[in-house]
């Protein structure tokens, strides 16, 4: 009843405007691969959670579409010494509720992340750096750290800042002992109420129906410029055909990846598609793990030994790879080959990375000086429903393998098993995705390529245990490091040496598409979320 | 009558325990829900805290009796992905389900009865013959591909109606129902005709078998005898007399168009049950995908010990023949 009589009103009010402008302009329905789980922005750390997440709530800083880290509810910030940040908060702003923002309501998001219940992925990890937090004046705040964390800006973009005021916790203060007076933070069912999900972000909250639409209106009292759109709805569209079929007939205006078979067809009916380079590569892992008498699982013909520990023979498998191949006659134009971990120009890459060449008859060679003349045989396992045409990657390598004479059988099997499987270490060669949810490349050194220790957290996908001290060392200064320059200078030195040994062989970088209807201009995110915000009417 | 009674409720339990059982154990093999949950980026002692979080640190059988002890209480457990109650998360889908289940159902008697009927007074016409042979295709033909191919014609060719999802609702008795809404009955119709294919094609099947045994019956033969006009004997004999078969399978087959629907909700996008318990699977959404099965044991089980006991009441050789052994 409620809801209707506000409908009414809002529709009686500006009748003349829906007569001056066209409603199609006003309105915009996005296709979504898959659903946001939650509303609540600290419940769940996903990607379609993160994208819904800052339409409503915004950081302090955000991520723009190229995945640096631009200002957003703080205007500025600095390092005032290697453990103290300092952050200008931007005035004037007001939650969609009118209530102005200001620093306490930091201080409230921030001690709220950790309490959320039954989190399946917490944000937890985001504030764990923080050990102090002052509020200077109600504009100003300062966060302490236990021990150098450079990366705090980029974290505190993934943080949605929620408004204090309307869960009770005006009174709450960050003391010695940590937070107190925090009153009873929300849980995550509260957040899926219109009412209580109040953010400054350019968009609200106006109903959430599970696995069908979730329906946002525009925040007139928006501090950045009048949003786009009255009204955006988002609507998961699991399937792809199903995906393509709305667009087409008329159902949503931009869909998320959009079959490359598909391309042309939609392009013949007028609508456009645009592309835009992510932060995710495909990469193969090769069992490293160096124990005496360790055969990775699936490898035969080796006489009991791992070749993957042998440089030689990692050097011989990636230069087997026709990268500019699988690109090309796979991908369609959906990746660019690569030789890093993490695309150039984002943090940490370097300029004309090159691609390891295609040289059969150099990969033979190394095979045979490492005491491999015949090759030996091997299994290669890969999810087939996790990333773009992840089955059809995996069947060309193993051909471009048989043909130095390591003759490899694919084995691809769901997400679900694949990974599970994967983390137990029951693969001896697999191929996988890494996408850099900071933008540096200190993202994929960490996982991928540092040795693995669980007290540290470094490696923790380096499930194919390779260790090299030296690594391990520069990254390790690196992510201790506040001054930018000196950072990237040392994750770049890092990623020289990690390519150069073959610690991980990366393919491609996988490239986004989305496409949508003719009359909008779509601006391709790197971090891969679809943005209310970076759809325009093309002028 | 009170001996059979208990026996088969006895039964019945014994059922839903060993499927408790088998459905726990089989969701538990599949996978590692916190390596789908976690953020790729999580350290071990982030996977640890959500195991943890989640109960999946504890042994399988002490797992197993912390959900039969709740299941015991009503509480199938609680969702992974959505933290709230599985049960309540389902229920919140079953309206779309059953007003989808409930229009097909009702188009596949509208399209199956009457054809079924022509088909069964002339079946060696050429009409007769045309309406058989293509009822093997409604049977014949994939769910998924029917679904597709109506979407090509009716949404993207044709434009007439929406492609997927659900419609506007309006609230009818607490419930969001879409069924009363120009927009909500548009977006119902092609996923419903995609389900109603198959079923009208059995109802065509089975009512066309029916008229034929019917209209060899003394009693049409007598009322034709009497004079009656041929539209009485098929409006009000035959009609009548070949309903039952057709009442008895559809109603069955309503139960598995609740329960099943998934293709056709996958295809259309539709927010049913369906489409839940295949997200939950992708999802390892265990809590779900457990109680959903449960759920759908307990009704199935529930039309069973109905039917049963209701053959017992019609017919008293099944009691007695209960009773003795």
């Amino acid at each position: 009843m409620h809801r209707t009589a506000k409908r009414l009103a809002l529709a009686s009010l500006p009748l003349a405007m829906i007569f001056a402008t066209p409603a199609l302009s006003q309105s915009l329905t996005v296709g979504l691969t898959s659903e946001p789980t939650a509303v609540d922005p600290h419940f769940h750390n996903l990607g379609p959670n993160n994208s819904l997440r800052m339409h409503i709530f915004e950081g302090l800083t955000q991520a723009d579409e190229n995945q640096q880290n631009v200002a957003s509810l703080a205007s500025d910030w600095e390092a005032i010494d290697e453990t103290t940040w300092r952050f200008n908060l931007r005035e004037g702003v007001t939650f969609s509720d009118g209530t102005p923002f200001d620093a306490t309501d930091v201080v409230y998001t921030i001690c709220r992340v950790p309490t959320v219940e039954n989190s399946p992925s917490s944000f937890t990890s985001f504030v764990a750096g923080i050990s102090g937090v002052t509020i200077e004046d109600p504009h100003t705040i300062v966060f302490e750290t236990n021990g150098p964390v450079p990366l705090l800006p980029t974290n505190l973009a993934s943080v949605g800042i929620i408004s204090a005021e309307s869960f009770g916790g005006e009174g709450v203060v960050y003391g010695q002992g940590g937070c107190e007076n925090l009153g009873t933070p929300p849980q995550a069912a509260d957040f899926n109420d219109p009412a209580k999900a109040i953010g400054t972000g350019p968009y609200k909250l106006e109903s959430y129906v599970r696995g069908d639409a979730i329906v946002l209106s525009r925040n007139e009292n928006y501090w950045d410029g009048t949003p786009t759109w009255e009204e955006v709805t988002l609507r998961p569209i699991a399937n792809e055909g199903a995906r393509v079929a709305a667009l087409l007939s008329g159902d949503v205006d931009v869909i998320e990846s959009p079959p490359v078979q598909d391309f042309d067809r939609l392009r013949r009916d007028g609508f456009e598609i645009a592309q835009g380079l992510s932060n995710r590569v495909i990469y193969l892992h090769l069992d490293n793990h160096s124990e005496d008498g360790h055969v990775p699982p699936g490898v035969t013909g080796t006489d009991g030994k791992n070749p993957f520990t042998d440089v030689r023979v990692r050097e011989a498998i990636s230069k087997a790879i026709d990268r500019q191949a699988i690109a090309a006659r796979i991908m369609g134009t959906l990746a660019v080959p690569a030789g890093d971990l993490l695309p150039y120009p984002m943090f940490g890459t370097r300029e004309d990375t090159p691609v390891d060449p295609y040289d059969p008859e150099a990969s033979r060679a190394l095979l045979a000086e490492a005491g491999y003349p015949n090759g030996f045989g091997l299994v290669l396992s890969a999810p087939n429903d996790r990333y773009m045409n992840d089955e059809k990657v995996a069947q060309a390598v193993a051909q471009m393998l048989a043909r130095i004479g390591i003759t490899t059988t694919v084995d691809a099997m769901t997400a679900s098993t694949f990974f599970s499987r994967r983390n137990n270490f029951e693969y001896g060669m697999w191929l996988a995705g890494w996408g850099a949810a900071t933008g540096e490349i200190s993202s994929p050194l960490i996982a991928l390529v540092a040795t693995r220790n669980p007290d540290t957290g470094m490696g923790s996908t380096n499930r194919q245990r390779y260790s090299n001290p030296e690594i391990d060392a520069l990254i390790k200064e690196a992510i201790a490091t506040v001054d930018d320059d000196a950072r990237e200078a040392l994750l770049q030195e890092a990623a020289t040496m990690a390519m150069a040994d073959y610690a991980t062989i990366p393919l491609h970088f996988e490239v986004t598409p989305w496409a949508y209807r003719p009359g909008l201009a779509v601006t391709p995110r790197a971090d891969q979320y679809t943005l209310a915000m970076e759809v325009e009417p093309a002028s | 009558m009170l001996v059979y009674l208990i026996r088969r409720i006895g039964q019945s339990l014994l059922v839903i325990a060993v499927m408790a059982f088998l459905v726990f154990l089989a969701v538990y093999a599949v996978g590692d829900p916190v390596a789908i949950l976690a953020n790729p980026e999580a350290n071990q002692a982030e996977l640890d805290a959500i195991a943890a979080r989640l109960g999946l640190d504890r042994p399988i059988w002490e797992q197993f009796g912390i959900f039969v002890w709740n299941a015991l209480q009503g509480d199938l457990g609680t969702s992974f992905v959505y933290s709230e109650s599985a049960l309540k998360v389902i229920i919140e889908r079953l309206p779309a389900t059953m007003e989808l289940a409930f229009v097909a159902l009702l188009l596949s008697i509208l399209i199956g009865v009457p054809l079924g009927v022509i088909a069964g007074l002339k079946p060696d016409s050429l009409v007769g013959r045309s309406i058989m042979s293509t009822s093997i295709l409604g049977f014949s033909l994939p769910n998924f591909w029917i679904g597709l191919m109506l979407i090509l014609l009716f949404a993207v060719e044709l434009r007439w109606l929406p492609a997927s999802g659900r419609g506007e609702t309006v609230e009818v008795l607490g419930v969001h129902l879409s069924m009363f809404t120009w927009n909500g009955l548009s977006h119902l119709l092609l996923p419903a005709i995609t389900l109603a294919l198959y079923k009208s094609s059995l109802v065509i099947r089975i009512a066309q078998a029916g008229t034929r045994e019917v209209m060899l019956q003394d009693y049409v033969r007598f009322a034709r005898a009497k004079g009656l006009s041929s539209r009485r004997i098929v409006f009000v004999h035959v009609l009548k007399n070949m309903l039952i078969p057709v009442v008895t399978v559809l109603g069955l087959e309503l139960g598995s168009m609740i329960a099943f629907a998934v293709v056709t909700e996958t295809v259309f996008s539709y927010p049913g049950m369906g489409k839940l318990l295949i997200d939950s699977i992708n999802r390892l959404d265990r809590p779900i995908v457990v109680a959903y099965l449960m759920l759908t044991v307990f009704i199935f089980v529930i039309i069973n010990l109905v039917v049963d006991l209701l053959y017992a009441a019609i017919d008293p050789r099944v009691r007695l023949s209960e009773a003795k052994g």
